[in-house]
């Protein structure tokens, strides 16, 4: 199959690499980008294990093609921590409250998380269980994610994410 | 001697520790096996039946092997031959074993079943080529329903002549006739369980390395037992266990999914020698639920005699289990096991059992978490049934039945002796913590509103840390390097279970080490001794015991070292904040980092002792207590309080063992209310994404509230293991709940899962019925 060249703007840095137009923007990100935080769980969009932003609202990267985001602006769980490596606020509640064990689905949470508190910076308790029922955990039975969300949108509300 | 809360003061076993595998988990910089990358790295991908049972007349791969890229199209006559031997350390080579033939030969016998493997330059050619495969299949009547498995003609191995697997009867039901038969009341009932699975978040796979020059075999896998995997293909490919290197990192949730090696792992195994190049294997989400595995699925005839104060005189189990085509391990074992724990944590004077385990052509059965946890949900269910037809308030029945502390050990009628429990305190704590008394007050208000509120109730004991055969060892390696930091090897490998947390936690503690300085390396088993793997509910209590016998050797060299440099001797020596003082002036004193230094001699600062268990097994118990609204009008079950109170002795990190009460109980609600992985009269599978097979999600689960009592176990630190717990107290707590609900409408529920179809169906039945 011809490749096509997908550009992208990724984690701030500009990205390119030639690829099928079959190929899935997660496969695009772990395969010639690298990027191996995003995770494959389940590839038909249910899991929310490969949610990346693309610029800046989460999208499962399982059910997009490379060449769909072809100029976008990408953020993957390999960008949310500052530069220096300090942990995100999200990252930091999901830290402190035991909200990961085998971390597997964790990059998806983050990412998912980041872009809800962004946009809602003040959630109630069924708003927060609403914006997780999209990425699946089998570790935690959710609680200290939901824990850590709680704590995140602490943060949120200061205007720190 | 059991330590009290003052002895722990200081202690980082205990503290809620941040966890070690954090940082690179969140910032997507772990590594699972399929961010392994190795230069020329090829991928796998099976060919698997389209059907449940069929011969396989012919492989035509020409089409396949034709298209660019394609390496190798591999069937059943290239891997098969390669097999050596076929038996898990774990298990032993003693144990019976089921056909597992890596590739299905000559006849295919589940809907998935692996035919051929095609080895390609990328995952997606490999799936182009999979396609391409032409293989002439001839179905044949398939027997998918295990329950009528027995009477079949048809056979799902013709050599074995049946398709019962093996069967066992400790004592007949006949030989408790007497006790039933002169009791004041006898509660039975026939209970079922449906299909469902681990399901981690990642699938099953591995790469495969084999380096032709030197005949050295490295694996990188997803496995809960890098060592196990190790030994397996050893001797799988007849090869010396020194040239085959297992490497795990992080291992995307397993959940006794990946403890054994299964057929899959097997063929590529098999290929690496053929191919001689790397060959990448992950599974995706419909292969991990067509081919990974199946747990649950059995029924049971259980009955109960009780005296006329509602004593328990004698328990009986007639068990059956559906064991798919080609189970692993050889399931009569933990069958068995469903029996011997089946009196729980009463007082059962009386029992025995029968357990048959079954062929049929679906997917095979594999370990999850609680493999005979059927035995717990058999147990409580019938309890409620017991406490509803016998007028006795359930929690009532439960308190006159439940083991008191005085009367341990104790040694159940089927053999086991259970000691260091306290089911009636974890019992009496739950209920406390809900308020017992005020919820019937509240669920007698809610019914005059026309709402239907239940509560549910479960009590179980767990034979955590098995002490036998390979499962009985573990062995670390502690080493002050030359920085003064602390490295522990151990077998280990994160899983989700946060042994890395854990070991290091009990290693600062163990020599005195700030915990920042205590490092750990895990999952590859050229560094590590051996050991069996996070299985059982082992890692807690052998992890302790490995690093305590270690820790100990190396502390002695420590102290030895310290008093020469110090002038004293080394009974006068303290270890603390990385540092060796005199007890008397603690203000002189050498950091670890000098220590090292000083160290001329070859022994230098390490050691490496083995550790063995000197119990069959440590005892765990909890109590579940659910409560929850029935809408009877659309068969929603909602979850309002969920509450657990587990004995597993001192935590060394409450987090942990909250995190793993919860997950477990989270997937014993998402078995009771959500999950089936089902197929068709004809074996075909029908729940093969995650659209159809459900996982519960955030909206579906309930604020988990922990109650905790404290008996030290026998074993090193009185731990005991937690894993799995949750996952055998949730089913039966949850369903028992539903029923209270549903008790005004004189529902008995004894098949599962609780959908809300099946609630609506119930109740229309009682209201046609009525």
């Amino acid at each position: 199959m011809a490749e096509v060249k997908v550009r992208l703007r990724v984690n701030g840095q500009q990205r390119e690499a030639s690829v099928e137009p079959r190929v899935t923007l997660a496969d695009f990100l772990r395969e010639p980008l690298r990027l191996t935080g995003t995770h494959l769980g389940c590839e038909h969009g249910v899991c929310g294990a490969c949610t990346v932003l693309v610029d800046g609202a989460a999208v499962r990267s399982c059910l997009l093609f490379a060449v769909q985001a072809d100029g976008a602006d990408v953020t993957t769980i390999e960008g949310i921590a500052s530069p220096d490596g300090d942990l995100s606020p999200v990252q930091e509640a999901f830290r402190d409250c035991h909200g990961l064990q085998c971390g597997f689905c964790t990059p998806g949470f983050i990412v998912s998380v980041t872009a809800f508190l962004r946009e809602h910076p003040d959630p109630t308790e069924a708003e927060i269980r609403e914006a997780l029922s999209g990425n699946l955990c089998r570790c935690t039975g959710y609680q200290g994610i939901l824990h850590a969300v709680r704590q995140a949108a602490d943060a949120a509300r200061r205007g720190e994410l | 001697m059991a330590e009290s809360a003052a002895d722990r003061a200081g202690r980082y076993a205990g503290a809620r520790v941040r966890r070690v595998e954090d940082s690179r988990l969140l910032t997507g910089h772990g590594t699972f096996v399929d961010d392994v990358s190795l230069p020329g790295m090829l991928h796998a991908c099976f060919v698997r039946s389209p059907f449940a049972h069929a011969a396989i007349r012919g492989i035509d791969a020409s089409a396949a092997q034709a298209m660019p890229g394609v390496r190798f199209v591999l069937t059943a006559s290239d891997l098969n031959p390669g097999v050596h031997e076929q038996w898990h350390t774990t298990i032993g080579k003693q144990m019976p074993e089921t056909p597992r033939p890596p590739l299905a030969e000559g006849e295919a016998r589940f809907a998935g079943d692996p035919v051929a493997l095609v080895i390609a330059e990328s995952r997606y050619l490999a799936e182009d080529a999979a396609e391409r495969v032409e293989v002439d299949y001839e179905p044949l009547p398939a027997v998918v329903d295990y329950t009528v498995a027995e009477q079949s003609d048809v056979l799902v191995h013709a050599k074995h002549g049946s398709n019962v697997i093996a069967k066992m009867t400790t004592v007949p039901a006949s030989a408790l006739e007497p006790v039933f038969a002169s009791a004041a009341h006898v509660v039975s009932a026939t209970i079922h369980q449906q299909c469902y699975a681990p399901v981690p978040m990642e699938g099953r796979g591995l790469v495969v390395d084999y380096a032709k020059a030197t005949g050295e075999l490295t694996i990188y896998a997803s496995t809960q037992s890098p060592h196990e995997v190790r030994q397996f293909c050893a001797r799988l490919l007849g090869m010396p266990e020194e040239r085959v290197r297992v490497v795990m990192r992080d291992t995307g949730g397993g959940f006794g999914q990946k403890i054994m090696v299964q057929r899959d792992e097997m063929c590529l195994m098999l290929a690496a020698p053929l191919v001689g190049q790397p060959v990448k294997w992950v599974e995706d989400r419909r292969e991990n639920l067509l081919a990974a595995g199946k747990s649950r699925l059995e029924h049971a005839d259980v009955k109960m005699a009780f005296d006329a104060k509602g004593e328990i005189l004698a328990a009986y189990i007639d068990f059956v289990q559906d064991c798919g085509a080609y189970p692993t391990p050889w399931p009569l074992f933990p069958a068995a096991a469903v029996g011997t724990f089946f009196p729980g944590p009463y007082r059962v004077p009386r029992g025995g059992f029968a357990v048959k385990t079954l062929y049929t052509h679906t997917v095979q059965r594999a370990p999850y978490r609680g493999p005979w946890q059927f035995e717990s949900l058999a147990r409580e269910v019938l309890l409620d049934i017991a406490a509803r037809r016998m007028g006795i308030d359930p929690a009532e029945l439960r308190r006159r039945n439940l083991l008191r502390r005085d009367e341990l050990p104790f040694k159940n009628p089927n053999g086991m002796a259970y000691d260091k429990i306290s089911p009636l305190e974890t019992f009496e704590q739950a209920l406390a913590m809900l308020d017992y008394e005020a919820f019937r007050a509240e669920q007698a208000e809610a019914r005059k509103a026309g709402r239907h509120l239940g509560v549910g109730m479960s009590n179980f004991v767990e034979a955590s840390t098995p002490g036998y055969g390979a499962y009985a060892t573990e062995t670390a390696k502690i080493r002050v390097e030359a920085s003064g930091r602390i490295t522990v090897y151990i077998h280990g490998g994160s899983s989700g279970n946060s042994i890395e947390t854990t070991v290091v936690q009990l290693a600062a503690d163990a020599l005195g080490a700030k915990i920042e300085d205590v490092d750990t390396i895990q999952g590859d088993t050229a560094v590590t001794a051996v050991g069996a793997g996070a299985a059982g509910s082992r890692s807690a209590s052998m992890s302790a015991g490995a690093v305590r016998a270690t820790a100990s050797a190396l502390r002695e060299r420590i102290l030895e070292i310290a008093a020469k440099k110090l002038g004293a001797s080394p009974d006068e020596i303290q270890l603390a904040e990385s540092r060796a003082s005199v007890r008397a002036r603690p203000e002189t004193g050498v950091s670890f980092r000098e220590l090292a230094a000083l160290v001329g001699d070859p022994k230098g600062l390490e050691a490496s002792v083995p550790y063995t268990a000197n119990n069959p097994a440590i005892f765990v118990n909890a109590t579940h207590v659910c409560t929850c609204e029935v809408d009877v009008e659309t068969g929603r079950v909602r979850i309002l309080r969920y509450i657990v109170s587990e004995d597993c002795g001192p935590m060394i990190n409450p987090n942990v063992v909250e995190g793993q009460i919860a997950g477990g109980t989270v997937q014993g609600i998402g078995g009771v209310l959500f999950e089936q992985l089902a197929y068709d009269d004809d074996g075909n599978p029908v729940t093969t994404t995650f659209m159809d097979y459900l996982l519960p999600t955030a909206t579906d689960v309930p604020e988990i509230e922990y109650g905790h009592i404290e008996t030290p176990s026998p074993g090193p630190g009185g731990y005991k293991g937690v894993g799995e717990g949750g996952a055998i107290g949730a089913p039966p707590a949850v369903v028992n709940a539903v029923a209270d609900a549903l008790s005004p409408f004189g529902v008995t529920i004894t098949r599962l899962p609780l959908t809300p179809a099946r609630i609506l169906s119930l109740l229309d039945r009682k209201a046609t019925w009525s």
